[in-house]
């Protein structure tokens, strides 16, 4: 078949087999494919109506200023205060404990994949892996609930509460693993080979080779694997709901309670609140600063990972 | 151990350049390596492990012929649940399935590639599969919920986590179509067909494989999914069967949050059956995709 030398894609873009004209049938199909795609427009014009028209009016109310740099959050109280620092204190050492456990772990994982395992061993252990991926949130938190504070933790740190941002980021980390794996291999793979033997050709080990040349030619992707797994880790909500508990703390103690901006956005949200109220703005302009937050980690990512695909190839 | 040289040596197709004998730290850092990817593996398997054994008693068919019940956990079951789960599936499945399929049909086979318009889409469907699930709960709760007026049903679920998985979707079926050989396409055109009746009947039938596989994990992010299903009222106690579309609903992982937040023990030997329950049935979409991959695997 690739003997026919029409086949050739220089060429078949010159001899173009395609209809001069097309037919009205076919127009209007086209119509349809292109409005298909046009739902994932829509979808992210939607998110963003959706969580902007409420957050104006909610600043409306309260000012800007004392949602940024206000420190209680009591929304749901009689005189409520919205201050949103300690949700946001909260969210970050949760991540932080997160990306502690999930980026050596995810980044040895990839180099072990990539580098040292066979094929058959990587056939059987990157599925495995992805399994990991696979798992429900809400089955994580339960496991971080109830396995890893009241089976591990408690014997560890007796003073600890039973809500906890420790056991929350902990199995959090776990679960960002194979997101930061996967991706750091796929860039280690695009790492020419030619570069790994001029490696050994200077009489470098394997792990020099590894460290020295695989890791600093696919930086751009592990980087963009690193900026998504913290995205995922600051999106998660069930872990956080179900194992960190749900009072706003400005704290930086992981053995307390913390609320996170997602697990206020499901605790308020699964309540009865009025449309209007204020406490239901909230919810919004919570959700605002989350998306808008994972949006630019997002942005980063891809933008990184379209950088490492165009100098390799 | 021993030789580690010719397993990789193989790997990347070049005569092996290294040196037979491996210093101290290599094989360290080797160990390392290898036990930062058995953590991951290691607490999967406790995590099965143990919600099978707390789950142990209840894993039994009052399981799926109870309904959930407050005063008598001991004969509570996740029935109601079991179902919820089906009815939004079933209507998610219906909505993102040919939704996405002919997006990636779009973006793969008609549109015009590397135009202005193809990279925004491209970088949006990219964003759109990291947004966190919680904010598609955001946008079905003011957009579906209160806008649409289709309150706190399965048709709102289903929209909403239909939207969440359709990246998913159009990614594995452009991936799919991707691998397809421009020989079929051209030799179709060359017949005379014109360009959709290429695409729907060669490419399309030829990526299929591909296409089921991505979809079925697709669909199995779906069925884990809890946090949007929060925001959407799907936590309201329900002991009944969805009757609709437009019915109540709870789905089985919202139904273990219900559980796990109910701190008496009966409760959490329920949610860890529950779980049990779960696990297996996204295990076996799992092994369905990778069987499907591996036997359909195509050499073009």
């Amino acid at each position: 078949m690739s003997a026919s030398p029409t086949t050739a894609p220089d060429l078949a873009a010159e001899y173009s087999l395609r209809q001069t004209r097309s037919r009205a049938g076919e127009k209007v199909i086209r119509g349809i494919l292109l409005a298909a795609a046009a739902v994932s427009v829509l979808t992210t014009v939607g998110i963003v109506l959706s969580v902007v028209i409420p957050t104006i009016s909610f600043f409306s109310e309260i000012p800007v200023t004392d949602f940024l740099f206000g420190t209680v959050w009591t929304p749901l109280f009689a005189n409520g205060q919205f201050g949103v620092l300690p949700l946001i204190s909260g969210t970050i050492v949760i991540t932080v404990i997160a990306v502690i456990v999930a980026l050596p772990l995810g980044l040895g994982a990839a180099v072990y994949l990539s580098e040292y395992a066979s094929d058959r061993s990587r056939r059987i252990l990157k599925p495995t892996l992805e399994l990991l991926a696979g798992i429900p949130t809400v089955v994580f938190g339960f496991f971080a609930l109830e396995f890893v504070t009241q089976i591990l933790l408690v014997r560890i740190f007796p003073g600890i509460d039973i809500f906890n941002a420790l056991s929350a980021g902990l199995v959090m980390g776990v679960m960002i693993i194979p997101t930061i794996a996967s991706l750091s291999e796929d860039a280690m793979a695009a790492v020419p080979s030619g570069l790994r033997d001029g490696s050994y050709a200077l009489g470098s080990t394997k792990r020099q080779t590894a460290v020295k040349v695989v890791i600093p030619a696919a930086l751009s992707g592990i980087v963009a694997a690193f900026v998504l797994g913290i995205s995922r880790a600051i999106g998660e909500t069930m872990i956080v709901t179900i194992a960190a508990g749900l009072e706003p703390r400005l704290s930086l103690n992981p053995l307390q309670g913390m609320q996170t901006m997602t697990s206020f956005i499901a605790a308020a949200g699964s309540g009865d609140l009025s449309t209007g109220s204020i406490e239901y703005k909230s919810i919004f302009a919570v959700g605002f600063l989350l998306f808008l937050l994972t949006f630019i980690m997002n942005i980063i990512s891809i933008r990184l990972v379209r950088r490492y695909r165009q100098v390799y190839q | 151990m021993s030789t580690p040289t010719a397993a990789s040596a193989a790997s990347h197709g070049a005569p092996s350049l290294r040196g037979s004998r491996q210093p101290l730290s290599d094989r360290v850092f080797r160990w390392a390596l290898f036990i930062s990817l058995t953590v991951g593996v290691v607490t999967l398997a406790v995590l099965i492990a143990y919600v099978t054994i707390k789950g142990w008693p209840r894993l039994n068919s009052t399981l799926w012929t109870n309904m959930p019940s407050i005063r008598r956990p001991e004969r509570a079951g996740a029935q109601s649940a079991i179902t919820g789960t089906l009815w939004v599936i079933g209507f998610t499945a219906l909505f993102a399935l040919p939704t996405g399929i002919l997006a990636a049909l779009h973006l793969e086979e008609f549109a015009k590639p590397n135009s202005r318009f193809q990279r925004l889409v491209e970088v949006n469907i990219q964003n759109l599969a990291a947004v966190p699930s919680i904010v598609y709960g955001i946008l079905g709760l003011a957009f579906f919920a209160r806008a649409l007026a289709l309150g706190q049903s399965v048709i709102t679920a289903s929209l909403t986590l239909s939207l969440l998985i359709l990246p998913i979707v159009i990614i594995s079926t452009r991936e799919a179509l991707r691998a397809v050989p421009r020989n079929i396409r051209d030799g179709s055109l060359a017949l005379g067909a014109t360009e959709w009746q290429t695409a729907y009947r060669q490419t399309l039938p030829a990526a299929i494989p591909g296409i089921a596989t991505g979809v079925i994990l697709a669909l199995s992010r779906a069925i884990g999914e809890a946090a949007p299903l929060l925001l959407l009222g799907a936590v309201t106690f329900i002991t009944f069967n969805p009757t609709g579309p437009l019915s109540g609903y709870t789905t089985l992982p919202i139904q273990i949050f219900n559980w796990t937040k109910d701190s008496r023990e009966e409760f959490q030997i329920l949610a860890s059956a529950t779980i049990v329950l779960l696990l297996v049935l996204l295990l076996a979409m799992n092994l369905a995709a990778i069987l499907i991959r591996n036997r359909t695997q195509k050499r073009w």
